[in-house]
């Protein structure tokens, strides 16, 4: 049975890429990253405005959602007691944050993010409900990295007179660093993926330059895959098909990353 | 005690100041002001007098819990400047959990309070006004199991003096000095760039201690130090002990009798016995000159445990 199910997996995924490469490669070249998105002239239509706003987006998602989680994760490992009422409500609410749907992330980003506090349908909100979406996931990797941290490291580090802050800063987080690395690189490509939430945030709307910051409007990459899909002519799928494996690339060298810096950091005890 | 080795005056007030108001009266020890390392002193410990002529740590009345549960109860205890006091007994009888409570390591553990008094040169170190950060500086502690940080040999060392900031300048002295005192330096000096956890495990806890004693601590608590070794890393570690107290007080928690006997200056036995509810409880039996605990016993359960018919 398990054999049946891994190999349907793979041959579901090895048709898609198959399906993917061998569409796009007509288009996979330099004009792709090099030109601007046209609904008229898909022989010179590139991506540029979506592939800069997926790096804009994402790296506004990092610089947000990495200190947070960590500092989430650091106070509910280290600091938090787990008896108290408001640590178990936190620590519910986190869980089931990582079970809703990105949508519902969207609906949230356009009425308190884009609408109550004003700040439109640009990079910057984009950023803040991504960094929501993928908040759960950096903290539950980022508590699991710092449980696997050896108490006896702790308690070595405090009995020589540091204080805790020392401690988490200078023994405990550098050796949860990989597993931290490898849980936020996993959430952060997740977040490069997601189209849903984006689609209330103003990413839909037909953009042919490049972010200029973070107010300003943007696409992304899996918006503007959308975009080419639904135009009727074929040249146009195309190009939604190269888009598909720029995205893809880039997904494999995060995974990538993550993996490699998974095994090479992997610790005996 | 040997003549090269100046005994530094005790004064009560200056380590009162220091730990009531944390790190901001206290200079970095000199490495100049530690004392040399003295060969001889090995085999020349001078046997020490029946009572504690001058006492570093006492308790009185002390009992601790974890939760509901009093895992130790009512102990009176002191340990002498520059003496080794091994606190022996079965297992459960609460010495680990009580020396645990002479740094305030206990303090980690939720749910766990100390009743009663301890004291550090007269200054009671469960006070409000006392700093557990400062006190665990004066206090150190090797553990069980080697414990070495997943850094280099020389971070290792290094570390203790970083974080309490002592001068950048002093910091290889320092880590030279203190390897050399582990009886470390020689296995190590070429290799001081390598993992912690690339040692043996004898030499992970020689590592340890000289980690302890870059601090320039007062006191070394020592939670069975050899309990993971073989017989050739333990006799090292007891010839390090006895030579680390001619500059440290030492309290070594051992479930190994002969070792008790062989290193140390004092004993406390230690053994649990059922209250009046059946519930178990680690009460002291008796506190005396290690030798007159192995020849002469004052009391009958402290006779039956060293001569092996209970425990």
């Amino acid at each position: 049975m398990l054999t049946i199910g891994i190999s349907i997996a793979f041959i579901v995924l090895a048709v898609l890429i198959i399906f993917v490469i061998t569409e796009g490669w007509p288009r996979f070249n330099p004009i792709l990253w090099q030109n601007m998105p046209s609904i008229r002239f898909p022989e010179t239509a590139g991506a540029q405005s979506a592939i800069t706003g997926t790096i804009w987006v994402i790296c506004t998602t990092a610089v947000i959602s990495l200190p947070l989680g960590i500092g989430a994760a650091i106070y509910l490992e280290e600091y938090g007691n787990p008896a108290s009422r408001f640590y178990r409500l936190v620590e519910i609410n986190i869980q089931n944050l990582a079970a809703v749907p990105s949508i519902v992330y969207g609906i949230l980003g356009l009425a308190i993010i884009a609408r109550a506090l004003a700040l439109g349908q640009t990079v910057l909100t984009a950023g803040i409900t991504l960094a929501l979406l993928i908040l759960p996931v950096i903290i539950i990797s980022t508590r699991e990295a710092l449980r696997a941290v050896p108490q006896s490291i702790r308690a070595g580090s405090m009995a020589l007179g540091a204080t805790k802050w020392q401690t988490i800063w200078k023994q405990v987080l550098p050796v949860a660093i990989p597993g931290t690395a490898t849980g936020s690189i996993l959430a952060l490509s997740r977040a490069i993926g997601e189209a849903a939430p984006l689609l209330l945030l103003g990413a839909v709307t037909f953009i042919t330059f490049n972010p200029t910051g973070l107010n300003s409007a943007y696409t992304v990459m899996p918006i503007q895959i959308y975009n080419w899909i639904s135009q009727s002519r074929d040249e146009f799928h195309i190009l939604a098909a190269a888009l598909c494996m720029v995205l893809l690339i880039l997904l494999f060298i995060m995974n990538g990353l993550a993996v490699f810096l998974r095994n090479r950091y992997q610790r005996r005890w | 005690m040997s003549a090269s080795v100046t005994p530094e005056p005790i004064n009560r007030f200056s380590y009162t100041a220091a730990l009531k108001d944390g790190m901001k009266s206290m200079t970095p020890t000199q490495p100049a002001a530690m004392a040399p390392l003295v060969a001889s002193s090995i085999f020349s410990r001078d046997a020490v007098s029946e009572a504690v002529t001058t006492q570093v740590m006492a308790l009185e009345d002390v009992s601790v819990f974890y939760g509901d549960y009093e895992a130790v109860r009512n102990v009176d205890l002191e340990f002498g400047h520059r003496e080794i006091t091994a606190l022996i007994g079965p297992s459960g009888c609460g010495k680990s959990t009580l020396l645990r409570s002479l740094n305030r390591m206990n303090d980690l553990i939720p749910g766990a309070r100390v009743a009663g008094k301890v004291t550090y040169h007269g200054v009671d170190i469960y006070g409000s006004d006392v700093d557990a950060i400062e006190l665990r500086r004066r206090v150190g502690m090797v553990f069980q199991k080697p414990n070495p940080f997943p850094k280099s040999i020389y971070d290792n060392i290094a570390y203790g003096p970083r974080v309490l900031r002592m001068p950048k300048s002093q910091i290889p002295d320092i880590v030279e000095r203190s390897l050399r005192q582990a009886a470390l330096w020689d296995e190590v000096k070429d290799k001081l760039k390598e993992s912690g956890l690339a040692l043996s495990g004898g030499q992970q806890q020689r590592l340890c201690i000289a980690r302890c004693i870059a601090v320039q601590p007062d006191v070394i608590l020592m939670d069975e130090p050899c309990a993971s070794l073989d017989p050739i890393a333990t006799s090292k570690i007891e010839d390090l002990m006895k030579q680390l107290a001619d500059e440290f007080t030492i309290i070594i928690v051992t479930h190994n009798m002969q070792q008790a006997a062989r290193v140390s200056d004092r004993t406390a036995f230690f053994t649990a016995e059922l209250d009046e509810q059946g519930v178990r409880h680690g009460r002291l039996v008796e506190y005396a000159v290690t030798n007159k605990i192995f020849t002469a016993p004052a009391d009958e359960r402290t006779e039956a445990y060293v001569s092996g018919r209970f425990g």
